[in-house]
């Protein structure tokens, strides 16, 4: 029997009258890929904003690595990395300070650092635009240097939100090969969303589908093809969350500016 | 430590990269100099009162260091939409080494941007009374500009976008550098200006700064220091309170 390097329980966030997550409870094993699915709009951000200490829980526990991050954020920073899923770099800079300054924040020792910093960045192939300033790269550049810098520490948890979106399948290959082989080697518990279902199916260990907020299924990838006797993750995910399009997914901050004009008028 | 050094680069490297921003900050306090300076210059001697080019000087510095401090507090804004802001509020080091290295980034920027100004002063004709006292001067620059940087910060910790951007500037910004004592003397200032010009923290950065390039303080230079060094001190415990509130 593993331990849980994550425990979720009874986790709610509300902006206002809307319950973004709404008591969700769940649990991820240490060393595990579990992939976290859910329509856009669905609460999987605000989650993982919740899990990563950049917003505080309406209700509800959390433990990372046996640390509660609401109580103890600065230990709890220690024990994961992210790579968002929407841009984070630093624009100003070079693609290598961008790797730097983030391995200078993560305490990675100098020629490690070093070390790292050429092996990913040849590995994404980005070495030859190491010294350009990341605003003159392209979209899928910008989405590489983004996973690179995530791998560049190695935490014991890594969290990757929608870390291949807008990627060629050759380039979402190669990450995946080079994630599942970090999480074999160094036991890196893998905690990830995405759209594409065959990637969750491919390397997901398990996995746990949130729809409105609440989670509708968790289980491996195999038992949820059987719960809903259908064929591959992704019609079980249809079966679980119903085919209707979904709203663009819209941050809270955005719920409260609406919230705040509506209150103005 | 390393993270306060990292992130103090960083505002030095953005700086150095932007020549245009760079330049254009120094366009107003040079115009302001130039034109105020030599403009008025006839009458505040025709009034006795001396070089007005020499008293204007240690005022456009503190205008220059005000205005390049409180942007680059502000840039925490930026930082929050272009996404960048997330990465470093989810590394392992304190929020207060964060808001310390990047005020302190923000701070030596602004103080370069007014030692720029001294130099293109003193090429207007503006001589330093007593080089002993330079070093003193590099003090009350860089205070205003912790202060102002912290300020900045502040202000961005609690606003979303850039919307309510031209009501800092306008009620706060030139409010204060116009109650500062940095165009004109205090001593002779009317009552309610006065007043206000004494519960204004720039008027003793000012007049601090007077006393250190040209020898002629008007609320006395240990003040000066105190009450400067003070709300220094406040703006920054402010400033890292309400960044480390932040969410995003």
């Amino acid at each position: 029997m593993t331990e849980n390097i994550i425990e979720v329980n009874h986790l709610t966030r509300k902006y206002g009258d809307f319950t973004a997550v709404n008591d969700i409870s769940f649990e991820v094993k240490k060393g595990q890929i579990f992939a976290f699915l859910g329509p856009n709009g669905a609460g999987k951000s605000t989650t993982i904003k919740m899990l990563t200490t950049l917003l505080n829980p309406t209700q509800g526990n959390i433990q990372l690595n046996n640390v509660n991050p609401l109580n103890e954020p600065n230990l709890a920073r220690k024990s994961f990395g992210i790579v968002f899923q929407d841009p984070s770099l630093d624009d100003e800079l070079t693609a290598y300070e961008n790797m730097d300054f983030h391995g200078a924040l993560y305490h990675v020792p100098v020629d490690l650092r070093k070390k790292r910093i050429e092996e990913l960045l040849k590995f994404l192939e980005l070495w030859d635009r190491k010294n350009s300033l990341v605003k003159t790269f392209s979209g899928g550049m910008k989405r590489r240097l983004e996973i690179a810098r995530g791998l560049l520490h190695h935490p014991k948890i890594l969290f990757l939100d929608e870390p291949t979106i807008g990627l060629d399948p050759q380039t979402r290959n190669h990450i995946w090969s080079y994630i599942q082989n970090l999480n074999k080697k160094e036991n890196i518990t893998v905690f990830f969303t995405t759209h594409y279902m065959q990637e969750a199916e491919l390397v997901a260990d398990s996995v746990a589908i949130i729809d409105h907020g609440k989670i509708v299924a968790k289980g491996t990838s195999q038992e949820l093809k059987e719960q809903t006797k259908t064929q591959n993750l992704e019609d079980a995910f249809l079966a679980l969350t119903g085919k209707t399009i979904r709203e663009e997914e819209v941050t809270g901050k955005d719920y409260m500016r609406m919230a705040h004009k509506l209150w103005r008028k | 430590m390393s993270a306060i050094y990292v992130f103090w680069l960083r505002q030095l490297k953005r700086y150095y990269r932007s020549k245009a921003r760079m330049i254009g900050a120094l366009g107003q306090p040079v115009l302001f100099l130039l034109a105020l300076g030599f403009g008025f210059g006839p009458v505040f001697e025709k009034a006795g009162a001396g070089n007005y080019l020499e008293f204007l000087t240690p005022g456009i510095i503190a205008m220059s260091i005000l205005f390049t401090a409180t942007f680059s507090g502000i840039e925490v804004i930026w930082d929050k939409q272009f996404g960048f802001l997330k990465e470093t509020l989810v590394a392992p080091v304190s929020r207060l080494e964060i808001m310390l290295g990047r005020t302190l980034g923000g701070a030596t920027v602004a103080s370069i941007q007014g030692i720029i100004v001294l130099i293109i002063a003193s090429l207007a004709g503006f001589t330093i009374q007593n080089w002993s006292m330079l070093p003193l001067a590099f003090v009350f620059m860089f205070l205003i500009a912790v202060l102002f940087t912290a300020l900045g910060t502040a202000l961005a910790s609690v606003l979303d976008d850039m919307q309510g951007f031209q009501l800092i500037i306008n009620f706060l910004i030139m409010p204060l550098f116009f109650l500062s004592g940095a165009l004109f003397p205090l001593d002779t200032a009317p009552g309610i200006l006065g007043t206000l010009a004494s519960l204004n923290p720039l008027s003793y950065g000012v007049d601090g700064l007077r006393y250190a390039l040209i020898g002629v303080s008007h609320l006395g230079v240990f003040t000066d220091l105190a009450i400067l060094g003070t709300v220094t001190l406040i703006f920054l415990g402010i400033g890292s309170y309400l960044f480390s509130k932040i969410q995003i």
